[in-house]
Order: C-alpha cells, then sequence, then structure tokens
C-alpha cells in the first residue's frame, strides 16, 4: 500500500487503523499472489516448475492465514462472523446471513449500536437494577 | 429477512423506530431475571438447544455401546398486540401521544413470563426455577416490611453459610417491592437502602415472582441462554389496524441450586 493508498488523511488516522490498513493491503496482495500462482501452474507444462509454484503457492496460502488471522483478532465483529462462516458444511450464504445476524446481535447485548439485526437489543441487564 | 417479516409491514421506519423505542422502554424496567443471573447469547432464531454437557445410555445394537447427548430445548414465547392504523399514521405526522397501549400490555405480559420462568419455573418447559429448586428451607416474607431486613439478612446469612460468596441480588415481586419503596424506618432512613446494604448487590422490581428471592449474584450460578432476544415480529394487517407481536426463544437452567433462598408471601 503505498502512502496515498489510505483513503483517509494518514496523519489524522490512529496507529491501530494504520497497522490494520497495512494488513488487510497484504491479505490483498497475498489473496492475489495466490491467484497468480494458481494461473501460472494451470498453463506451465513442465511438471518440475509446477512443483517449485505449487510449493510458493503454499508459502502465500500461509500468510495469507496469518494476515487474517491478525486482522481477526483485532476486529471482534468480523471474527464472531468469521467464526460462524469458516469451516463449517453447508450452505455458505446461509451461514453467512445467519453469522451477521447473530454476531449484530451480539453486539447490540453487549450495548454497541445494532446494525443489521432486527432484534430490540435489549440483552444483559446486569448493572441495571434500580 | 428475517421470520419476523417486518418488511411486509405497512409500518414507516419512523413507525418502527417508535415501536422498537417503546418497547424497549416498557421491558428494560420489567425483565428482573436479566439484572440478577448471566444472560448469555442472543444466538439467533435457528439456535434450537442449550448443551447440558451430558449423555445418556440407550440400547445399542448389538457389540456397542451407545449414548444419547441431552439438551434443554429452547421456549419460543410470543405476545400478540396491535396498533390501530390511524394511530401509525399519526406518527408519520409528528404526533407523540400515540396510543400504544396494546404494546405496552404485552411487554408486561412477555416480562412477566420471562421472570416467572426463572424464578419460579415452568415445567411444560423443561425450566426448573429458582425458588422451587433451591436446597434451602424458604423464609416467610409477610406484610410487615420493617422486618424485611432481618429476613434478607437470614437468607443472605444462610447462603453465606453454604459457601455461596456474594454479592447477593434481591428480586421483589411487585407487592412487597411497594412496599419497600413506601417505607421509612425510624430516623427516616429509606428501607430500599437498608436492603441494599444488607445485600451488598442490586435490588429489582420483578413482576411474576411471588414475594421474592434472594440470590447470589456471583456468577455462573444461574444461565439465561438466549436464542432470539426480544424482537417485535409482523403477523397481518387489516383495514383498522395492523396485527403484530413480541417474541423472544430462550432457556435457563441452574447450575447451583444452593446459591438462592426463596421468600415466601
Amino acid at each position: 500500500m503505498g502512502f496515498d493508498s489510505y483513503h483517509e488523511p494518514a496523519a489524522e488516522l490512529p496507529d491501530e487503523t494504520r497497522t490494520f490498513a497495512r494488513l488487510c493491503a497484504s491479505l490483498t496482495e497475498e489473496a492475489e499472489a495466490i491467484g497468480w500462482y494458481e494461473q501460472r501452474m494451470a498453463v506451465e507444462p513442465d511438471r518440475e516448475a509446477r512443483a517449485i509454484m505449487r510449493d510458493a503457492q503454499g508459502e502465500e496460502f500461509k500468510h495469507f492465514s496469518m494476515d487474517l488471522e491478525f486482522l481477526l483478532r483485532r476486529n471482534p465483529l468480523w471474527r464472531e462472523i468469521a467464526e460462524g462462516i469458516l469451516f463449517q458444511e453447508g450452505d455458505i450464504v446461509e451461514h453467512g446471513e445467519e453469522a451477521e445476524e447473530e454476531a449484530t446481535e451480539e453486539e447490540a447485548s453487549r450495548g454497541a449500536p445494532l446494525s443489521g439485526g432486527e432484534s430490540l437489543g435489549i440483552g444483559d441487564l446486569r448493572g441495571h437494577a434500580s | 429477512m428475517s421470520h419476523l417479516l417486518r418488511a411486509y409491514a405497512p409500518i414507516t421506519e419512523a413507525g418502527w423506530d417508535l415501536l422498537d423505542s417503546e418497547a424497549r422502554e416498557r421491558l428494560t424496567p420489567a425483565l428482573a431475571a436479566r439484572k440478577l443471573v448471566d444472560f448469555s447469547g442472543p444466538r439467533g432464531w435457528s439456535y434450537s438447544a442449550t448443551n447440558l454437557g451430558r449423555a445418556e445410555a440407550i440400547d445399542p445394537p448389538e457389540g456397542l455401546a451407545a449414548a444419547q447427548r441431552r439438551v434443554l430445548p429452547l421456549v419460543e414465547v410470543r405476545a400478540a398486540f396491535s396498533v390501530a392504523r390511524s394511530e401509525l399514521a399519526d406518527v408519520d405526522r409528528g404526533a407523540e401521544d400515540v396510543d400504544l397501549g396494546e404494546l405496552d400490555a404485552a411487554a408486561q405480559r412477555i416480562a412477566i413470563a420471562e421472570n416467572a420462568a426463572v424464578f419460579q419455573g415452568w415445567a411444560e418447559a423443561g425450566i426448573a426455577g429458582i425458588a422451587e429448586a433451591t436446597t434451602h428451607d424458604s423464609i416467610a416474607l409477610g406484610e410487615d416490611c420493617e422486618r424485611y431486613p432481618r429476613h434478607v439478612a437470614m437468607a443472605v446469612d444462610t447462603l453465606r453459610g453454604a459457601g455461596v460468596d456474594g454479592p447477593y441480588g434481591l428480586a421483589l415481586g411487585p407487592e412487597a417491592h411497594t412496599r419497600v419503596l413506601e417505607t421509612s424506618q425510624h430516623g427516616g432512613y429509606p428501607l430500599l437502602e437498608h436492603l441494599r446494604e444488607v445485600l451488598g448487590g442490586p435490588l429489582v422490581w420483578a413482576p411474576g415472582v411471588q414475594g421474592a428471592v434472594v440470590v447470589s449474584v456471583g456468577g455462573g450460578h444461574f444461565l439465561f441462554e438466549s436464542g432470539q432476544d426480544l424482537s417485535i415480529g409482523y403477523q397481518s394487517q387489516d383495514a383498522d389496524a395492523v396485527q403484530l407481536y413480541l417474541e423472544e426463544s430462550f432457556s435457563f437452567r441452574i447450575a447451583t441450586p444452593e446459591a438462592a433462598v426463596a421468600l415466601t408471601p
């Protein structure tokens, strides 16, 4: 990511937001590299060359996964939604819709603004006693 | 769109904002159980059962062993109400005195049902209530609220004696709560404050509770699990009114029955 790649003035962004943005950029680059290796292997006739590319692509899988884990640790709502989708059997779109609804309702129960859910967001009331 | 079908209702954004906010305003003071027990979730409408972490042996095919997991199914609770379409039209005109009496009554009914399930139990739903599950003898509360601090102190002593740590909270049924609010002890000291000092924790108005219940609010004893948290859904409409409902799904289980003492009316 170049210095002009921020969507807001870099000087106004907190350190953690810039770190988060850098890792988002890394995630994108790793995903692109995975796609490029996939294409190269599809057209490369030399078996030994393909094996090297497969090994290199494995590195990119690792980098992508590390970037993703870092980002999920920094953003609980993203993590919550990802947990409902990743490594699940069944319909991906259905899991996505359910994970989003449940995660946003949980956010609301913790006092965060409701986004996307339809409940009243009352949740846990400990600390609200008269 | 979720099963609540809100998008099908002839209600504008301003109308939904008013209904949701009125429901929150009416429900929050009345949901006593959530102020005293552990709350987890919401897990969503499709969540059907709480894992009890146990299994029961069942007859297996020859040469095998078999067990079936035990779960506590969530109960779905719904309180229907209607709102006049003329009132909804007035909301969009900016009216502030909209008649939402049926919504208020529905909120009261569903809050009472939730409190009653947690404190008194709900056999058909497989829910044991705190007051019925406690292993301690109950204490008669009586009508002389000057004696309430003594009864509550006895309950707190009982819990301490059983090794149940505080702080402790008190769910007070409506009648007892009114008496407490109206009473000042000798010297004008409010009874409410005296009870809070004895408990070291919250005192809550608990419609649906008979008498009162002293509980440890230390955590890990009483477990309320929410599937779908309280929401307003759309049922149907006619020329005069829109039929809606308040709905939730939940389960409740007790990990430490000895962490409560019932005070009978």
